[in-house]
């Protein structure tokens, strides 16, 4: 890997630059601060909730606005641009090339980003972070709705530039020498995943377009005042966002399969099967989307296709998670940082996936749909398998950009503390959605088991809050003054076979 | 890749799709039996508005916020919105149904005994939604 901060470098040569390097390093950079941005408002949603009645947040409107920038925050400027960051930085170098395919195309889709992140950080809108219509048309206050869509437009943009990047790397610039089974399982992540965003993506653009003209007035595709359908407009949205909730986790897993079998020194138990699964789970993935809707009123047979949809896909996430633990069978672990980030992530992966089957099971889902079951499920996903393997991997990449190592005790006190964290939030928030709590309440009754399983939760949010200082202190400390690594083996593992991506990339 | 042989992974999968094909069975089976509305409940219009809910009964009679209903009877409703998208939950009775502007979506229940239950919405529709409870009085047939 090219050490990014050995050589110190004024920040605008960073900034233009168009190397996958620099671009990497500055979707890691600004995705690291949306991770805190987006933190801080979750923090504030929890603390409001820890007693029944107002506490530190005004009135509802306020609310409405935290936890829907809260969501979309985490979701398009954390999630995915780290997951971008890890592609810059291993793509090109994992199919031997000596950039991404489009450089400049790929400075351009990361720099689409910081306006969109201020588009939705300036307007501060209220309609969740699914813009159902009509609420979205004739209730939520402009301009911050409208700013809110001009943003997301943008990043859907900035997604789909950066996909067909990603697949024309992978696809047309790999070394000749190498077939397409040659190329490591990380890499093979993004060819999955940026395939499912060029598929989905689309659809969602074209519904963003027409709840803005819905919202101007001069159409009313889902206005049913003006004759529209808003159940059209969730078909429309969840056909790209169920997807894209594999387009978060499959990055997610191919960082696992970096570090699974490094830091289990053995090869990876089936390679076969790893890509298998991946390219089964782009496909399943469009099988399932109105598994969200099963309250709109569908009818039963469209509910049972859809639970079907859902419950293919299961077998191929199991796929991953045998593999994993197949990996480490008998291996020679070592526990270090990363290592613990990523199995950590397989263990909330595996109990999401069950709550996520229960979900797909249309009568159970009568009893959790909207409740703060999902939402404890769907942050089992993207706090404790998507943000863990992430936060593990960029443990790992750490040496290698920067030349020097961070602290491995505060590194584990930080997974130490994260991980009894979200296991506090996310499975008592479980509980909460079956005590019937609703998810998107500013207030809520003084029911006591309500108001316990609150606090459990703000407590376990309180405690993720602290290790993510830590995380942030390491990572500022460590980067300036931490140990110079031995970039040949920084995890001291022995054995340069897990070490195949050294050699240096040229700069333009 | 190794010299490995793969059958564990094949039994794995295998358990992995029979766990599912017996949910999907089950799942299938149940809501079939929830969904089929007894020919003799009654009907009740729920309208969900921005932030309360008005309940009409077959008699004509109205009810805001508050619902009665006799235990021992079926009920139907059928849930509509004057405005914005709501969703219609009695959680203790695993009654969820979306009211949504321009349709009718149908749930029935039968109460078995007589009781106060929560009513609430569960989707999410702007300022009030926090608030947009209401009561299910469930009573003893008169008689
Ligand atoms: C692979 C990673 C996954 C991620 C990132 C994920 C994420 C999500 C998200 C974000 C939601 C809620 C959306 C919202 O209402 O705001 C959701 C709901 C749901 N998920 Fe997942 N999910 C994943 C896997 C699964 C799996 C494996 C299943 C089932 C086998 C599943 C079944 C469901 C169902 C049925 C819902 C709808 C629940 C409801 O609203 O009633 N999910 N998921
Ligand atoms: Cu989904
Ligand atoms: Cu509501």
């Amino acid at each position: 890997m090219v050490l990014e901060l050995q050589k110190p470098r004024p920040v605008w040569q960073i900034m233009f630059s168009t190397h996958h390097t620099d671009v990497g390093l500055l979707y890691l950079i600004m995705s690291i601060a949306f991770l805190f941005l987006g933190g801080t408002l979750a923090l504030l949603i929890r603390a409001e909730l820890f007693f029944p009645g107002s506490q530190i947040i005004a009135d509802s409107m306020t609310f409405n606005r935290i936890f829907t920038v809260h969501g979309t925050t985490l979701i398009f400027l954390f999630l995915l641009p780290s997951a971008s960051a890890v592609g810059n930085y291993f793509v090109p170098i994992m199919v031997r090339y000596k950039d991404m395919a489009y450089p400049k195309l790929n400075a351009i889709a990361f720099w689409m980003i910081p306006p969109a992140g201020a588009l939705i950080w300036l307007g501060f809108a209220d309609f969740t972070w699914y813009a159902t219509p009509p609420y979205s048309i004739i209730s939520s206050p402009g301009p911050a709705a409208d700013m809110w869509i001009f943003g997301l437009k943008i990043l859907g943009i900035s997604s789909v530039l950066g996909a067909i990047n990603f697949v024309v790397t992978i696809l047309k610039c790999k070394h000749p020498d190498m077939s397409i089974g040659q190329v490591p399982l990380l890499a093979w992540a993004f060819l999955s995943s940026s395939l499912i965003v060029i598929v989905a993506i689309p659809t969602f653009a074209a519904a963003l377009l027409m709840l803005l003209t819905d919202r101007l007035g001069v159409t009313g595709f889902f206005n049913p005042v003006m004759g529209g359908d808003p159940i059209a407009y969730a078909h429309l949205f969840w056909f790209t966002f169920h997807p894209e909730v594999y387009v978060l986790v499959i990055p997610a897993i191919g960082m696992m399969y970096e570090i699974i079998p490094r830091f289990s020194r053995k090869p990876i138990f089936s390679k076969s099967s790893g890509i298998f699964a991946f390219v089964l789970l782009s496909v399943v993935s469009f099988s399932s989307w109105a598994h969200h809707m099963y309250a709109t009123g569908m009818s039963f047979t469209e509910k049972t296709v859809f639970m079907l949809g859902t419950l293919a896909a299961v077998p191929a996430s199991g796929m991953h998670v045998f593999n994993f633990v197949a990996t480490m069978w008998n291996g020679r672990i070592k526990f270090l940082t990363p290592m613990m980030w990523s199995i950590g992530g397989i263990a909330l992966f595996f109990s999401a996936g069950a709550g996520g089957v229960a979900n797909a099971a249309m009568p159970l889902d009568f009893t959790t749909h909207d409740t703060y079951w999902v939402v404890g499920h769907f942050h089992l996903f993207v706090m404790g398998t998507i943000a863990f393997g992430t936060i593990g991997f960029i443990y790992y990449m750490f040496p290698y950009v920067t030349g020097r190592m961070y602290n491995e005790t505060a590194g584990k006190i930080h997974f130490i503390l994260s991980f009894i964290g979200t296991v506090l939030v996310f499975f008592t928030q479980h509980v909460l959605g079956l005590y019937g709590m609703p998810r998107r309440i500013f207030d809520y009754p003084e029911i006591p088991e309500w108001i316990v399983m609150n606090q459990i939760a703000t407590v376990g949010a309180m405690i993720i809050g602290v290790s993510m200082l830590i995380f942030l202190i390491n990572l500022i400390h460590s980067s300036a003054k931490g140990k110079p690594a031995d970039i040949h083996d920084p995890f001291g593992l022995g054995g340069k076979y897990y070490y195949p991506f050294e050699s240096k990339n040229p700069h333009h | 890749m190794g010299h490995h042989s793969n059958w564990p992974e094949w039994i794995y999968v295998g358990v992995i799709i029979a766990i599912m094909c017996w949910v999907g069975a089950e799942a299938w089976n149940v809501e079939r039996l929830v969904e089929h509305v007894p020919a003799d409940a009654e009907t009740i219009i729920v309208t969900g508005q921005q932030w309360f809910w008005t309940f009409e009964h077959e008699d004509g009679t109205k009810e805001v916020g508050t619902l009665h209903v006799e235990a021992g009877k079926a009920y139907k409703f059928e849930v509509v919105s004057t405005d914005v998208n709501h969703s219609f939950n009695i959680h203790d009775y695993v009654v969820l149904m979306d009211a949504i502007p321009g349709r009718v979506n149908t749930v029935w229940f039968a109460p078995d005994k007589a009781g106060e239950h929560d009513i609430q919405c569960r989707e999410y529709c702007g300022l009030i939604h926090y608030n947009m409870r209401g009561k299910l009085v469930v009573e003893d047939p008169l008689t």
